[in-house]
């Protein structure tokens, strides 16, 4: 990581204080959606809470990977972010400026500087807009100065900077594969040199042997342009290739957040725990020898979450007291790890064990014949 | 753990269930030479599958690997017999318990599809019917292929509910598809499949479009599934975290070819194919130190030759010269390797000490 951290402290502005090279801050943000009931009268019966009060920072020049599984809120928070969604409540600073304060003019003007690579590059790339025409557009856009001639230049260094071809440029979506039209959404994203870029589930839709070639080409394109990335994956280990900081979403709330090699080598959080052992390693011995936390059930509603821990449905470790009526704060269990979980030090020591009923699917089902 | 499951749940007469009893030891499943063409009016036939052998003996999980495009869908489907009859040629043979498939009467076909054999698609919404409920769903496979009446049935798809995980199965009988988590829908399409407990389980992706926590159960249930009552399961997927989990036995396609073919130990320590092995690399490990650049391979599935003219990896291979361009590569056995470790490579990655058996050329 050593060539990496280089070109990131290169790339960094004079840092004055150690607050300074924080690029992105986010704070208590909350986005909820309201459910409506009702024909005529539009009544707000409800709200999903998707985001419910997530606090990061994120430094210049790292990478900040965000899991979780579908539903937790993850990619509503980086749309959040970008003020793709509108949020309800908390704040959002890049660079120290207020997103959330900005009107649309100015929002506009600040989205040079923040950008947005999508999953689907199939439907994320206008059909109709040749590769060129699409790049050109943020060009466009925001009125980079020296016209269409310098815009061309500009487009074909796009291409070279994400390996494509000169002649792509004047080719359409449809004629590129997966992992091409990644690369051009990606170009798109880094027209203008932004600083942050959020990447939501960057390399899912590709084929395996193709990921690799996207991930190589962020991380790059990272040491090259001194970007700053916040990944949303559920994929945790591209999460753990890339990331400097991975933080684990459970419906609405980071639930751990600690530095990549940390979280790794000493995830703290249940979920984390049970999240990790349930990745399939591709090695035959690594999996015959793994000990296995099966979680029972599904994700609970957003809508509705659990009281106390919002784990503690789920959760292999759960005790009888604190769990379910308490929220757990978030507390810094090493340098900078961080965890909301009341018995986290009891589950890393092993005084508290994972009940095995508790997590069997099919041992409740014998009980239940018993 | 046979006492999981009452004697209620197994109803002993049978008509058609288990006609045909096969040896233990011997393939449930046995394909071979399978070929499958697609045809269209003023265009080139597209050969999808080429030539693939593959046998899944009953208690064996069998992977069949490949990215899209590699024809491992296909093959699932030919077994079945599910591919539309006009525009698609199937050759070779394909045999389920020796009975041949291929060129059976639909409606023979029909009968074994559902009893004898069935399969778990990828997308659960979209494989499950969203206006009738589940317990419906459930029930007409099993009214349809044994002769228990309307509240016996009905008992019996609740318990194949509880018996793969659903919670609350009576309630959950009456539900609609989009009722139902993920998961949930995964576990019912599981269910409807398991329902005349058939002797060949086909799995395609089944846990593709589900969270790994998810992911983790459902393979769960299909490894116990699998180990309680013996059933042959042909596990189609991209995931080799999934393979290595699971699978008895891997066989590697790619572009319609089998490319490698191993036991699973044998395939994940010693990948003989290039493909494999740039498959295995290119792959980011949680167990792996972080911070080497991953090593893809480079170029996409789509970047091909045709197999009458030479390796179709080989635009894509590192190792690729002009031993490469040999029409007649065969899936061989190695030198240096244990019999049924199977490759079609021109230069193998071999261990240090063995060399090629042909190929004297430095891979």
């Amino acid at each position: 990581m050593s060539a990496r951290e280089a070109a990131g402290t290169a790339s960094t502005r004079p840092a004055e204080g150690t607050d300074d090279d924080v690029l992105l801050r986010v704070r208590g943000l909350q986005v909820h959606f309201p459910i409506k009931k009702g024909l005529l009268l539009d009544r707000t019966v409800g709200h999903v809470r998707a985001v419910d009060g997530v606090d990061l920072d994120l430094r210049r020049g790292q990478t900040y990977g965000l899991v979780g599984e579908s539903g937790c809120g993850k990619s509503t928070l980086g749309r959040a972010v970008l003020r793709l969604e509108e949020p309800t409540a908390g704040s959002v600073e890049l660079d120290g400026q207020d997103v959330l304060a900005l009107g649309r003019g100015e929002l506009r003007s600040l989205r040079r500087r923040m950008q947005m690579v999508f999953q689907d590059p199939m439907s994320s790339l206008d059909p109709r807009q040749s590769v060129e025409s699409i790049l050109t557009e943020p060009l466009r856009a925001h009125g980079v100065p020296g016209g269409p001639a310098a815009w061309r230049e500009r487009v074909l260094e796009l291409l070279e900077v994400v390996g494509l071809p000169a002649s792509a440029a004047a080719r359409y979506p449809h004629e590129f594969s997966g992992g091409q039209r990644q690369r051009i959404g990606i170009a798109r994203a880094v027209a203008l040199s932004p600083d942050l870029v959020v990447a939501d589930e960057p390399v899912s839709a590709l084929d395996v042997s193709v990921q690799a070639q996207v991930v190589n080409l962020l991380e790059e394109l990272q040491d090259r342009l001194g970007l700053t990335y916040l990944v949303i994956a559920h994929d945790l280990a591209v999460v753990r290739h890339i990331s400097d900081v991975v933080g684990v979403m459970y419906l609405g709330v980071v639930v751990e957040q600690a530095p990549s090699d940390e979280l790794y080598a000493n995830p703290l959080h249940p979920y984390t725990l049970s999240l990790m052992s349930a990745i399939p390693v591709p090695d035959p011995a690594v999996e015959d020898s793994r000990e296995r936390i099966l979680l029972t059930g599904d994700l609970p509603s957003p809508a509705n979450p659990p009281s106390g821990c919002r784990f503690h449905t789920r959760c292999p470790f759960r005790q009888a007291t604190r769990c379910h009526d308490e929220v757990p704060l978030p507390r810094e269990l090493a340098p900078d790890h961080v965890v909301a979980c009341h018995w986290a030090e009891e589950v890393r020591d092993g005084r508290v064990r994972a009940s095995s009923a508790s997590h069997d699917p099919t041992a409740v089902v014998a009980d239940e014949r018993a | 753990m046979p006492d999981r499951r009452p004697p209620s749940a197994v109803p002993s007469a049978r008509p058609g269930g288990g006609a045909v009893p096969a040896p233990e030891g011997e393939a449930l499943l046995e394909v071979r030479d399978l070929g499958v063409e697609f045809v269209r009016r003023g265009a080139e036939p597209v050969r999808a599958v080429d030539g693939v052998s593959l046998s899944v003996r009953p208690g064996e999980v069998r992977g069949l690997v490949g990215e899209s495009g590699s024809g491992k869908s296909v093959t699932s489907l030919a077994v079945m017999g599910l591919l539309p009859r006009r525009s698609s040629r199937v050759t070779g043979s394909v045999r389920l318990a020796g009975t041949e498939l291929l060129g059976m009467a639909p409606k023979r076909l029909a009968a074994l599809r559902g009893d004898q054999m069935a399969m778990v698609f990828q997308d659960p919404m979209s494989s499950l019917n969203p206006v009738v409920p589940i317990g419906t769903q459930v029930t007409e496979v099993l009214r349809t292929h044994t002769d228990v009446d309307r509240a016996a049935a009905r008992d019996e798809a609740e318990d194949l509910l509880r018996r793969v995980g659903i919670p609350d199965p009576r309630r959950r009988l009456r539900d609609y598809p989009h009722q139902l988590s993920g998961g949930m829908r995964q576990r019912a399409l599981i269910a409807i499949a398991l329902a005349c407990k058939p002797r060949l389980l086909i799995a395609d992706e089944p846990t593709t479009a589900l969270d790994v926590t998810i992911q983790a159960q459902v393979l769960e249930l299909l490894r116990q599934l699998v180990g309680e009552t013996g059933t042959a399961m042909l596990l189609i997927t991209h995931d080799l975290g999934v393979v290595a989990g699971l699978c008895d036995d891997v066989t590697v396609m790619y572009s319609g070819r089998v490319v490698e073919e191993a036991s699973r130990r044998e395939l994940f320590g010693r990948p003989a194919h290039r493909y494999t092995e740039g498959l295995l690399a290119s792959v980011p490990r949680m167990d792996a130190p972080r911070g080497e650049p991953l090593r893809p391979i480079p170029g996409t599935p789509r970047d091909l030759l045709p197999w009458s003219r030479a390796c179709a990896f080989a635009p894509r291979c590192a190792h690729a010269d002009r031993a490469c361009a040999d029409p007649d590569l065969a899936l061989r056995e190695l030198q240096g390797l244990p019999a049924g470790h199977l490759a079609r490579c021109a230069h193998p990655a071999l261990p240090e000490s063995a060399a090629p058996v042909t190929a004297g050329v430095g891979a």
